[in-house]
């Protein structure tokens, strides 16, 4: 093999330029895959487009999202060196002199986003206040020196940006020497020094509260810094605040506690925190799959068992909104790639011209979608007849399929939403609290047969009017807001529902009061207290007169129940739904959710799962002595405890494997058969220690260590 | 602690206002609890009472508890799935219990149940007293043909056959197996005694560990007859005390016997390999069409690899020739680089310096954060630049250290650099935290192949296998040819040096303190001494070689002379 030596492990292959030039367009391996088939090439770059169009609108989601973070913090950072230059002699600046404001910025345990929110945090301070913006990592800096050495070579960076070319060559010389604050300080007064009357311009979109911008210095993941750097620093650097104008923003993944246990009183007492909390990645997850997902805009969609796993892995894993993202990227990619008739998942129109040009192939793949065969079967025998044999009706009945499925779309997401303003104020939240669990549940299946949903309406049963009433409210802001034509009476209707509340409101007073009058202000002591309550209860029980509004809650509550019955019917009842939906949950997570343990230990324990022999077919717990070597030395070695002795272990393969080996033959002389069993027997063993269950030891001569416990 | 702080509470009584909300919530908290889909019914009730409490923080965080049995339905059935051929049902137990005490004959008791009847497989469960009678002859070293040939046939005449000790010993078992049930309770008593006689006495000791051994083998069955509902009842218990029972002793009770009493001597590699080569594979159509299955994936790995995932493989078996047949088929016309993790030298070093070679790079590095940055910078600036890293055993001894995998996954991270990479280690997963993993990007794929792990065992360092140090002693003569004569010699003292102080310190070939210096330092980048620091400042030089390699030198050299 070319690529196995005994003096090197790396082998670079470069073929020649020529040849490299000819690269092959990657829709060639989307295309080549083992489905190749219909129209890969348009799939390819309809998976493309989406996939832009997804990732731009998370992209732009995480920036509405930091606005608010982003913005009190450079107002903080605005503020903070205010006093700084005023040269007021006042007391408590000068306390504050000595002070470093410092921006805790409270993250979150999602370490992966942290990231990208502080790239674009310093994107938007290197815009908006100052150009020198530095953000360092605990790993690159394990002590004093290359903390410093990190800070100047950024810092000089930053400057190269705004400054000619022609001062890299200085900078080179700079990087060997000796870094220390003073020279920082210095650097920072010749640098604001010389560009101050070199850019006034520039100088004006910074605030004209101070003659130089300050330094701002993001440390990315500060409970991993070492305390003492850490301490050193600040000490050093509140020296020099007067002239080096420093700003600290602490990225902070657990609790603001962290500060005062990294740092003692003697040096946080130098620093003016103020706290900054980052938006929950809950909240944003909800609003990614609110924009992603709940909406007709993006025609892809993910089916219930899809969707729980992804947000399982968020739960469960790393609250990581990122790989979520990634997981979403994963199955918009499978979709494309698996479904033929993915093309038809784009945006209506395009759908609707796509289906004219639908091959004989593609039509057959639409007539054996098993929720076209369901619509085929209710319909005339004519009708299926002609749908079955003429491919231009079967495209006809297509594009008004694909329109039907827009249209289910647009009211379900309307419905769901309404229903969520309903359920999501309800005590214990039968249906779940956030709106991605309602999803699921509706996606799964008849919402209204399930236990829950019956408890919901029971709930709405006994709700007081003003939360009926804000509900209503909530609910009509809903449907106003979109611009669907079959809901836009509901929206009508719900109004009217709204009105008689409050018409109800009128009689209701004149009612109170009178029952109130006649009630009176009687002494009552407890016996005849219980005698009057014991004749209201009576009065209820036996008239069960049903005041107004209690008929008007029960109009509400049925209509609620109409409109979900109606409209929110599991996707899996629209033909044609596999084109948008993609429901391949298992191979998601084999992908993103991988065992590989597991997979160890099934084809150790259980080859038959893998190599389809009759021969390896076992029972439960044990394996064919036929097996391969190292299922066979593994299995033995299950029996040991903590030291295997090898003699003992080669001994016992020798007798599965000689037993196994007396059925096909026994021209080899014995002996020579020993060694070449001795010898598979090494083999399985430094197979086994290469993959980590045993390891050598030195507590007993010819003895291996266990290094697993149980199956595994 | 807590118990004091409770006896103090206990004894001061306190009064304390407790206010109606507090009641309701303090109630509504115990009849609540975790969200359980059962609940619902009772759950109804409880909100008639609370739809007029106003929200309160307690109750929204118990919403927040996440159902586990959800989780487990949704991401644990890869466990079901993979185990659904009834390897085991009950998959989570097995894989993963606590460490508990093994007999030490189990493992030739196995045996013999798997060679008893090839072909088909025997359960563990069986027991039959033939079984137990094969044990002691089976640890007794006999050649593995003679043991074959006694279990075909039928018991007396191995009664017979067997030495007088061994028919003394048949017969104690069998008036214990008479009284079972009573046996399985002294279990671990016996395994006390044995370990006290282990030390005592070998001969005599092996006659009465034997006999253990046989009770043992015929009480552990019982164990597993007792019924089941008795043992759930006390499984957890019963857990416990397996647990300390494995950990109380740092003994283990293992046999004495070593390889060098077996006639078989170490192999080396190169006989190994002859033996193995005589070996005809097994079940090599499905092999084959195992191996088919994850070629048919190869187009689908470039379209992943290109838009943005690296792809990790891993599953039993060697992925290199799988790995080799995908740069064969499809890195063709591409730059890649090809590392073997497994290789003894590897380094994250070498990478980078192969990746800068790539990039025809001359000239050296200060450090390779340094050398990471430029490469990044480097690629960042060419988009048109496209480079395949093909790792083998990413997990190996000398890649999975914190550094090394931070400094790959940065790599990696580009958008232009391509990762396949494969893991064979069981814990491999541990060595990426969710910062690395985000790093990698990783798409899994489970590629089991049951091939051997030939290339990957092959770098001497695996056990068993003779240390032949013919890398070493051929790079050893290697340097010695090229040196000056004066210099050779003086390596030749020097190696002679390690066993003979005394005698060769007088002969030694420099004058000055200081042509030793420059002598050494040759050796030194060679890599064949090192030097240490002894705790007294002394500097102590020592050559990385095994004795037994240096001798050979020696010999060898003492010939040509």
């Amino acid at each position: 093999m070319a690529t196995s030596s005994v003096s090197k492990g790396c082998f670079v292959f470069k073929p020649n330029f020529k040849k490299r030039k000819i690269s092959v367009p990657i829709e060639d391996y989307f295309s080549k895959g083992k489905n190749a088939s219909e129209d890969s090439k348009l799939r390819f770059e309809t998976y493309q487009l989406i996939w832009q169009q997804m990732k731009s609108e998370t992209e732009r989601l995480q920036e509405e999202l930091n606005k608010n973070l982003f913005d009190s913090l450079i107002e903080f950072l605005q503020t903070s060196h205010s006093g700084l230059w005023k040269n007021s002699e006042d007391w408590s600046s000068e306390i504050k002199l000595r002070e470093i404001p410092t921006a805790a910025l409270i993250l979150g345990v999602n370490v992966t986003d942290h990231d990208l929110t502080l790239r674009s945090l310093t994107e938007v301070l290197q815009n908006n206040v100052t150009p020198y913006v530095v953000s360092l990592q605990a790993k690159d800096c394990p002590d004093m020196k290359h903390f410093l050495q990190k800070l100047v070579s950024q810092l000089m960076d930053c400057k190269v940006d705004v400054q000619s070319k022609e001062k890299e060559s200085v900078q080179v010389i700079q990087k060997n020497v000796h870094y220390s604050m003073d020279s920082l300080s210095a650097w920072y007064m010749s640098v604001t020094q010389k560009t101050d009357p070199k850019m006034p311009r520039k100088k004006r979109t910074f605030s004209s509260q101070w003659h130089s911008p300050p330094v701002v210095l993001i440390l990315k993941d500060m409970e991993s810094f070492t305390t003492k750097v850490l301490q050193d620093f600040i000490i050093i650097s509140s020296q020099h605040l007067h002239e080096f104008p420093l700003i600290l923003i602490f990225g902070i993944a657990t609790s603001p506690v962290v500060i005062h246990r990294l740092l003692p009183h003697a040096v946080s007492s130098l620093l003016c925190i103020e706290l900054f909390q980052s938006l929950s990645c809950k909240e944003h997850l909800t609003t990614v799959l609110d924009k992603l997902l709940l909406t007709t805009q993006f025609p892809f969609k993910l089916s219930e068992k899809v969707l729980q796993i992804l947000t399982n892995i968020f739960l469960y894993h790393d609250f990581s909104i990122q790989n979520f993202i990634k997981g979403l990227q994963l199955s918009l990619l499978e979709h494309f790639y698996s479904q033929p008739l993915s093309v038809l998942c784009c945006n209506l129109p395009e759908a609707k011209r796509r289906t004219h040009f639908l091959s004989a192939n593609q039509c057959e793949n639409i007539r054996r979608l098993p929720s076209f065969r369901r619509y085929v079967e209710k319909q005339s025998s004519q009708k299926q007849v002609a749908l079955l044999t003429s491919d231009k009706s079967l495209k006809e009945e297509t594009q008004s399929l694909l329109e039907n499925l827009h249209v289910y779309h647009t009211n379900y997401f309307l419905v769901l939403r309404c229903l969520h303003q309903f359920t999501s104020f309800l005590p214990k939240y039968p249906l779940g609290r956030q709106i991605r669990e309602l999803y699921c549940m509706c996606l799964e299946k008849n919402i209204w047969d399930s236990e829950e949903y019956a408890s919901v309406l029971q709930l709405l049963r006994l709700l007081a009017k003003d939360e009926l009433m804000a509900m209503l409210q909530n609910c009509f802001k809903v449907f106003q807001s979109s611009s669907a034509k079959e809901l836009g009476n509901t929206a009508k209707k719900i109004e009217e529902f709204l009105a008689q509340f409050q018409s109800l409101d009128e009689t209701k007073e004149e009612e109170d009061t009178s029952q109130s009058q006649s009630k009176g202000l009687q002494k009552t002591d407890l016996y005849h207290l219980q005698k009057s309550l014991l004749e209201m209860k009576e009065l209820r029980s036996t008239s069960k007169r049903q005041t107004k509004f209690e008929v008007l809650r029960e109009q509400v509550v049925s209509f609620v129940d109409s409109l979900v019955r109606e409209y929110l019917l599991p996707p899996d009842t629209q033909p044609l739904h596999e084109t948008l939906y993609f429901s391949s949950a298992h191979t998601l997570r084999q992908h993103l959710n991988a065992a590989p343990r597991i997979a160890l230990h099934t084809a150790l324990n259980n080859p038959y799962y893998y190599l389809k022999n009759e021969a390896l077919r076992s029972e439960e717990g044990c394996i064919p002595n036929v097996a391969p070597d190292i299922c066979i030395a593994y299995k033995l070695h299950l029996e040991c405890s903590r030291l295997i002795n090898l003699v003992d272990w080669s001994e016992a393969f020798a007798t599965v494997v000689t037993a196994a080996e007396k059925m096909d033959a026994n021209s080899v002389t014995s002996e020579e058969r020993n060694e070449v069993i001795h010898a598979r027997f090494i083999r399985a063993v430094s197979e086994l220690e290469l993959l980590g269950f045993i390891k050598p030891t030195k507590q007993k001569t010819d003895h291996v260590a266990r290094l697993t416990w149980g199956g595994c | 602690m807590t118990s004091t702080l409770e006896l103090k509470e206990d004894k001061m009584l306190k009064v304390q206002f407790v206010g109606d909300d507090d009641v309701l919530n303090h109630i509504l908290d115990r009849e609540g609890g975790p969200k359980i889909k059962k609940d619902r019914a009772q759950l109804l009730v409880n909100t008639q009472k609370i739809i007029k409490k106003p929200e309160n923080e307690l109750e929204e965080d118990d919403q927040e508890v996440l159902k586990d049995q959800n989780y487990v339905e949704v991401l644990g059935q890869d466990v079901q799935e993979s185990l659904k051929n009834g390897s085991a049902t009950d998959g989570g137990n097995k894989v993963y219990p606590f460490q508990n005490r093994k007999h030490p004959e189990k493992m030739a008791k196995l045996a013999s149940e798997l060679a008893k009847t090839p072909g088909k497989s025997v359960s563990l469960n069986k027991n039959d007293p033939e079984i137990t009678i094969d044990i002691p002859q089976c640890s007794k070293g006999h050649s593995a043909s003679d043991k074959s040939q006694l279990k075909n046939n039928d018991k007396s005449e191995f009664l017979s056959t067997a030495p007088r000790g061994l028919r003394k010993r048949l017969i104690v078992p069998r008036s214990h197996s008479d009284s079972e049930s009573e046996y399985s309770a002294s279990n671990s008593e016996d395994d006390e005694g044995v370990a006290q006689e282990y030390e005592e006495d070998t001969n005599e000791d092996i006659l009465s560990q034997k006999i253990q051994a046989q009770n043992r083998v015929v009480s552990a069955p019982v164990c597993r007859g007792t019924p089941s509902k008795k043992m759930k009842r006390k499984k957890t218990s019963h857990l416990v005390e397996e647990y300390f029972e494995a950990h109380s002793s740092s003994k283990v009770l293992t046999s004495d016997r070593t390889l060098q009493k077996l006639k078989r001597a170490k192999l080396d590699q190169q006989t190994l390999h002859n033996l193995l080569s005589k070996v005809s594979p097994s079940f090599s159509a499905e092999l084959k069409q195992l191996n088919q299955q994850h070629e048919q994936l190869f187009h689908k790995w470039m379209l992943q690899l290109h838009l943005g995932f690296n792809i990790v493989l891993y599953g039993l078996g060697s992925k290199r020739n799988l790995l080799e047949r995908f740069r064969t088929t499809m890195l063709q016309d591409c730059i890649h680089i090809v590392i073997n993790g497994f290789f003894p030298g590897i380094s994250v070093k070498s990478i980078l310096n192969s990746v800068t070679e790539v990039l025809d790079h001359m000239g050296t590095f200060r450090s390779v954060l340094d050398q990471l940055e430029w490469i990044t910078n480097k690629f960042k600036e060419d988009s048109s630049l496209e480079l395949f890293l093909l790792i083998h055993n990413l997990d190996s001894q000398m890649l999975r250290g914190d550094k090394s995998q931070q400094i790959i996954g940065q790599l990696s991270s580009l958008r232009n650099i391509y990762l396949i990479a494969s893991i064979d280690h069981l814990n491999a997963p541990l060595m990426w935290d969710h910062a690395k993993q985000s790093l990698y990007n990783w798409l899994w794929y489970e590629t089991t192949t049951y091939s051997h792990y030939t290339e990957e065992t092959s770098y001497e360092n695996s056990l068993l296998v003779k240390q032949s140090g013919s890398l070493p002693l051929s790079s050893l003569i290697h340097v010695l040819r090229s040196l000056t004569p004066n210099a050779s010699t003086f390596f030749l003292c020097f190696s002679a040096w390690v066993y003979f102080y005394q005698q060769c310190r007088e002969a030694f070939l420099v004058n000055s303190d200081l042509t030793l210096r420059a002598q050494l330092t040759e050796f030194r980048d060679h890599k064949l001494i090192r030097t240490k620091k002894g705790t007294d400042g002394v500097e102590y030089l020592l050559i990385p070689v095994d004795n037994g390699i240096l001798t050979d030198f020696l010999e060898k050299e003492e010939e040509e002379l």
